[in-house]
């Protein structure tokens, strides 16, 4: 579960997490990878912050980090946490991975108060134009995989994801899009131009 | 199963012995007193204990936990692989203490002690003790050897159950507790187990109502009850893979009842090898101390998260996936508690078809978080 990554190697979708996460919060960081995120979180914002992977390699650079931190399966649920338990629950880069999304998705505004949701955009032009002319799985740098090794199970758009939350009365409270190796606040032609985006959500 | 290479050990020790000052009340009701503690010491001791990691033995264990007694060349202590110079418990950078349970055969006060108005031993008449009593009798020695802080409290099976103790029990004294191949409780299997295990002991001939000290020793039924254990700290998997079918001395079965399989001569040598060095009465008060062992009826009224409310340290939890005894699902159960809490968890199921006997086999995949865990702990301390 890798998170955005831009050309100059920065960790894109970060910024605008870090960015978004009210200083001395709760947050559940579910897919929490090697724990930079939360680290960053814990330094900067003093949140008091809880991770979740299932990697064991990932566990371990989250305990050197001196991270809570406990191994689960996302797929079976997020029955140990409690109704709005954590202010912020941060999923990033794993949404299409996991079997079912809105299942994920109703999870998780059930356990925090709001959501920080990363995800890599299908609709994105050189993806389309990938398909259209070599006729074959389109492959970028948050999509990298062959078909028949990647983790990612779903493949959808950003307007996929806006009529799911429209249609599941979830609100989209913050967007800001991948666009160049950068993030930005504002993007025209989201659906077409951006790599992906990262979404505060709210009920 | 991994084998470590451990070039590095502490050397030759020796156990030591520490007499508390005062008779302690214990859960049972009884005072218990004089009581001695034996216990050993590795590594240097920093600032009274912002560098210190108890250990806390399983079952069958002793002070001895690293290290020697004698020469270089004798069986070393129960946890070698992970205690010395570089090792998990890293003497470089901790001060590793570890004592014998009360309630044991190893030193520390138990039914063959002295009972001391007649100088004969306890034996059945030793009071019931539990995993907190065992608890308490540390922190008496701690005290004593002016210690005011663990850095870690770290213990497999029902060690783990002593590590979890101590945090509710002193969770001011705690900064972390590692909690290996353990539960907050039995399951009923478990205790089904244990109650075999005492039922063969107390059936013995030479039993004789635990008053056997100088005399014929329940010898059979220890040995039994040793099996027993035995079985149930494999798996399924580790046994075909030791075992199997396999006939010992024989290619041909004898169609009679003596020992055959190589599985039954393995149990039956684990019998007698524990026979010499355990004590019956001993296996019946740990076997019971486990059974009784369950913190959300001692700390939370029946909740197990509301037992751990009172928790303040960090806590490492480890199972070992082929674990049957004390299985991956009760730590969970802890963990999910621990999460309801928001308190310091770390959780971590070790891929390994050992069984129950993982902890104290896999030390690789153990030995890589418990370095990172206690390192992170250490420096929080330190800031």
């Amino acid at each position: 579960m890798s998170r955005l990554i831009s050309e100059r190697g920065e960790h894109s979708d970060l910024a605008a997490m870090i960015d978004w996460i009210e200083p001395g919060s709760r947050v559940l960081d579910l897919g929490c990878g090697d724990g930079s995120l939360l680290q960053q979180l814990v330094q900067r914002k003093g949140v008091r912050g809880m991770g979740v992977d299932i990697d064991p390699d990932h566990l371990l650079a989250c305990a050197e980090k001196g991270l809570s931190v406990v191994q689960r399966d996302l797929n079976a649920g997020l029955k140990a946490f409690g109704d709005q338990s954590y202010d912020y629950v941060i999923v990033s880069q794993t949404i299409h991975q996991v079997r079912y999304p809105d299942r994920l998705v109703d999870e998780v505004l059930r356990v925090g108060r709001y959501a920080v949701v990363s995800f890599p955009n299908f609709g994105h032009w050189a993806l389309r134009l990938g398909l259209l002319v070599r006729g074959r799985t389109p492959k970028n740098s948050l999509l990298p995989y062959e078909w028949y090794q990647s983790p990612n199970i779903h493949f959808f758009t950003l307007d996929d994801f806006k009529d799911f939350c429209a249609a599941r009365q979830v609100r989209i409270l913050k967007a800001h899009y991948l666009w160049d190796g950068q993030v930005r606040e504002r993007l025209p032609f989201p659906n077409l131009l951006s790599q992906g985006s990262v979404v505060l959500l709210g009920r | 199963m991994t084998q470590s290479p451990s070039p590095a050990s502490v050397g030759v020790v020796q156990t030591l012995s520490h007499t508390l000052q005062r008779a302690l009340e214990l859960d049972c009701g009884e005072t218990l007193g004089p009581i001695t503690v034996a216990y050993e010491t590795y590594g240097t001791l920093r600032d009274r204990g912002a560098n210190a990691v108890l250990i806390c033995h399983a079952l069958s264990g002793s002070a001895h936990a690293a290290g020697f007694h004698g020469q270089p060349g004798q069986a070393p202590g129960w946890w070698e692989d992970a205690i010395g110079p570089g090792k998990a418990f890293d003497t470089d950078r901790y001060f590793v203490i570890s004592s014998n349970v009360l309630g044991g055969c190893s030193g520390t006060t138990g039914p063959s002690s002295p009972y001391p108005s007649t100088g004969q031993p306890y034996g059945i008449h030793f009071p019931v003790v539990t995993i907190g009593d065992m608890v308490q009798v540390q922190k008496a020695l701690l005290d004593a050897l002016g210690l005011d802080r663990l850095l870690a409290v770290a213990g497999g099976s029902m060690g783990g159950m002593q590590a979890l103790e101590w945090a509710l029990r002193y969770p001011g004294f705690v900064r972390s507790a590692l909690v290996i191949a353990s539960t907050p409780r039995l399951s009923a299997q478990s205790i089904a187990f244990n109650a075999v295990a005492r039922n063969s002991i107390l059936s013995d001939e030479h039993f004789a109502g635990g008053d056997y000290y100088g005399k014929e020793i329940p010898a059979t039924g220890l040995a039994i009850a040793r099996m027993i254990g035995h079985i149930t700290y494999l798996s399924d998997e580790a046994m075909h893979a030791k075992f199997g079918r396999a006939l010992r001395g024989r290619s041909e079965f004898s169609y009679g009842f003596g020992q055959e399989f190589s599985v039954e001569s393995y149990l039956d040598h684990q019998g007698s090898k524990f026979v010499e060095r355990f004590d019956a009465n001993s296996y019946l008060l740990m076997t019971k101390a486990m059974d009784y062992f369950d913190i959300a009826q001692a700390w939370g009224g029946g909740s197990l998260a509301q037992a751990l409310a009172r928790l303040e340290s960090r806590v490492l939890v480890l199972s070992f996936s082929s674990d049957w005894l004390f299985p991956p699902y009760q730590s969970v159960e802890l963990v999910d508690a621990l999460l309801a809490n928001h308190k310091d968890v770390t959780y971590l199921q070790i891929e390994s078809p050992a069984g129950h006997d993982g902890f104290l086999l896999e030390v690789d995949a153990e030995a890589a978080i418990l370095r990172r865990f206690l390192a992170a702990t250490a420096r929080k301390e330190a800031a």
